[in-house]
């Protein structure tokens, strides 16, 4: 893939960016008391490996509880009716859209987000797929790119998807970007599944 | 959004008993339609009934041949599992045509039964008129930017597209829908299960009140037919049908023995093409053929100002699909028709 794809202000070479991006914190515990307050469900679950409490209101979805109560606000809020993939979480290993799930329905569940990425991965920094967008320029407002990564980053881990192009352009086709950088996020792809030796026909 | 009282339940029984509490409840499944609709304020439930962890997410295969499928099988499951990849193609692809890979992840068999269209009108409560919405309130589609709506099964009272893949290949396959209601369990026929807009564009389906749906059941699948869903879109993914086609089609020699021919995209409910259909039993299958079956197929069809392209399109579809399915059919002697706007069956759909 031709160099020249890369943006001209934009260093790849520079050090990425590293700590603030990993979720370093451990409480997650944000329940106090016995009993959640009136109106309001007591929520347990496992946060970017971390056990995780909330009181929510059952109207509140996974996506505002995690930016709003969490303070995890890597996860973007794009369209908010699951139509561009922008808030795109890992729920037990699974992307899906985190603004149509109701935060009351993930008891129990196994939530990861864009900040406990690369403590999910084995190996030190920043999860592959993090440094190949970040070398290959596969963004250019960032807006949607947490997005994309957790998106390729189950599509990696899912036996079921062929790695040839067209196969994870289909895989990826619901994560909008509207700065057009799907090349270069197609190119990163392709590097991080190099280093991680995923290779399926 | 609007605030609702929000159960979960463990049991079927009690999934049921909780929605009778409140006149106007909503079973939660994976949400995608559900949660966008509260979101909306199109839908209003005073209740959600969080199903999600009643045990009805296998996939069984009966003593029958026929194959029943939990309501809470998600849509990703339901595409890549082996008996259906091995036994029902045609369904495989109609699912991984549709919506995106996170929105298949979320999204239930049952869910996607219950599924509602995308008509902007219905989706906009600040249009007052939708039949769907308000009965009686009129429709604002009937004069308004119609290219997406349907042209089969409309009425003057309601001309919404059904946006479902999946349901095109069910209606193609034909199976049962099972229910639990306060009443007990029943059947409901898979093609009787969406109805009609007619004069009651606000009923939807076959279901009773307070009925959940447990499972489907597909019918057994035919010996050595061919299969094709062909989905044609404004953007080749991630986007819903202008018009689909999935055909089955089973040879008895050289002449056509069994074909179904169902329709996405272009009508108010999963549509079959019954018509079309007998005019190819019997016959040895050729372009002429496929076209008068087209033909037939679309001959009820009516349009309105802006969707009459999807006529020349469906009956294109259908040709298409017909084509590809025969291929399939006699072992994919010559490679199937490229399908340049149905990059939809990424894996599956190729002999």
């Amino acid at each position: 893939m031709a160099e020249s794809s890369r943006c001209a202000v934009f260093d790849p070479r520079e050090a990425p960016p590293s700590a603030p991006h990993l979720d370093s914190r451990t409480d997650y515990m944000l329940s106090e008391g016995d009993r959640s307050p009136p109106g309001t469900l007591r929520v347990g679950f496992t946060l970017n490996g971390h056990p995780a409490s909330i009181d929510v209101e059952p109207n509140v979805v996974l996506l505002d509880a995690l930016r709003d109560r969490f303070s995890l606000t890597g996860t973007h809020k794009g369209c908010d009716h699951g139509q561009c993939g922008a808030c795109t979480v890992h729920l037990d290993g699974r992307a899906v859209n985190a603004c149509l799930i109701l935060a009351a329905s993930v008891d129990g569940a196994r939530v990861t987000t864009i900040e406990g990425l690369a403590a999910s991965h084995e190996g030190e920094g920043l999860h592959p797929l993090q440094r190949a967008f970040h070398q290959c320029d596969a963004y250019q407002c960032g807006y949607c790119t947490s997005g994309q990564i957790m998106s390729a980053a189950a599509l990696i881990d899912d036996e079921r998807v062929p790695s040839d192009d067209a196969s994870v352009r289909e895989a990826m086709s619901g994560n909008i970007c509207r700065c057009g950088a799907y090349k270069n996020i197609l190119r990163a792809i392709r590097t991080a599944r190099a280093e991680l030796g995923v290779d399926r026909a | 959004m609007r605030n609702f009282s929000y159960q979960a339940v463990e049991r079927v029984d009690s999934a049921v008993a909780r929605h009778t509490e409140f006149a106007t409840s909503a079973f939660l499944a994976g949400g995608t339609t559900l949660i966008d609709l509260i979101k909306l304020d199109v839908m209003r439930p005073e209740q959600v009934v969080d199903v999600n962890r009643l045990p009805l997410k296998r996939i069984d295969l009966l003593d029958d041949g026929r194959i029943r499928i939990g309501a809470l099988v998600s849509n990703t499951e339901l595409a890549h599992h082996p008996l259906i990849r091995a036994r029902h193609p045609l369904l495989s692809a109609a699912l991984l045509s549709g919506a995106s890979t996170q929105l298949r992840n979320m999204a239930t068999t049952a869910g996607n039964l219950m599924q509602r269209t995308r008509c902007a009108y219905f989706r906009d409560p600040t249009v007052p008129e939708c039949n769907k919405r308000e009965p009686g309130s009129g429709c604002a589609a009937l004069t308004g930017i119609n290219r997406l709506h349907a042209v089969l099964g409309t009425s003057e009272h309601c001309v919404a597209t059904h946006p479902s893949d999946m349901c095109v290949a069910l209606a193609a396959i034909e199976g049962a829908v099972e229910v639990e209601g306060p009443a007990g369990k029943r059947e409901v026929a898979l093609l009787d299960f969406h109805l009609l807009p007619g004069d009651t564009p606000e009923r939807e389906h076959a279901l009773e009140a307070d009925e959940l749906i447990t499972s489907v059941v597909l019918a057994p699948h035919l010996d050595s037919a061919g299969a094709h869903y062909l989905k044609l879109r404004d953007r080749a993914s991630y986007e819903f049908a202008l018009a689909s086609c999935g055909v089955i089609l089973a040879l008895d020699g050289q002449r056509i023995g069994q074909v179904r021919i169902a329709l996405g995209g272009v009508a108010t409910k999963p549509w079959r093409a019954f018509e079309a259909e007998a005019s190819l039993v019997g016959v040895v299958p050729g372009r002429e053929s496929f076209e008068q079956a087209a033909r037939l197929a679309l001959a009820h069809a009516r349009a309105l100002e802006h969707n009459a392209f999807k006529l020349p399109l469906a009956r294109q579809a259908i040709v298409r699909a017909l084509e590809t399915a025969l291929d399939d059919a006699q072992g994919g002697m010559s490679p199937p028709a490229r399908s340049d706007t149905g990059a939809g069956s990424p894996a599956g759909d190729s002999p």
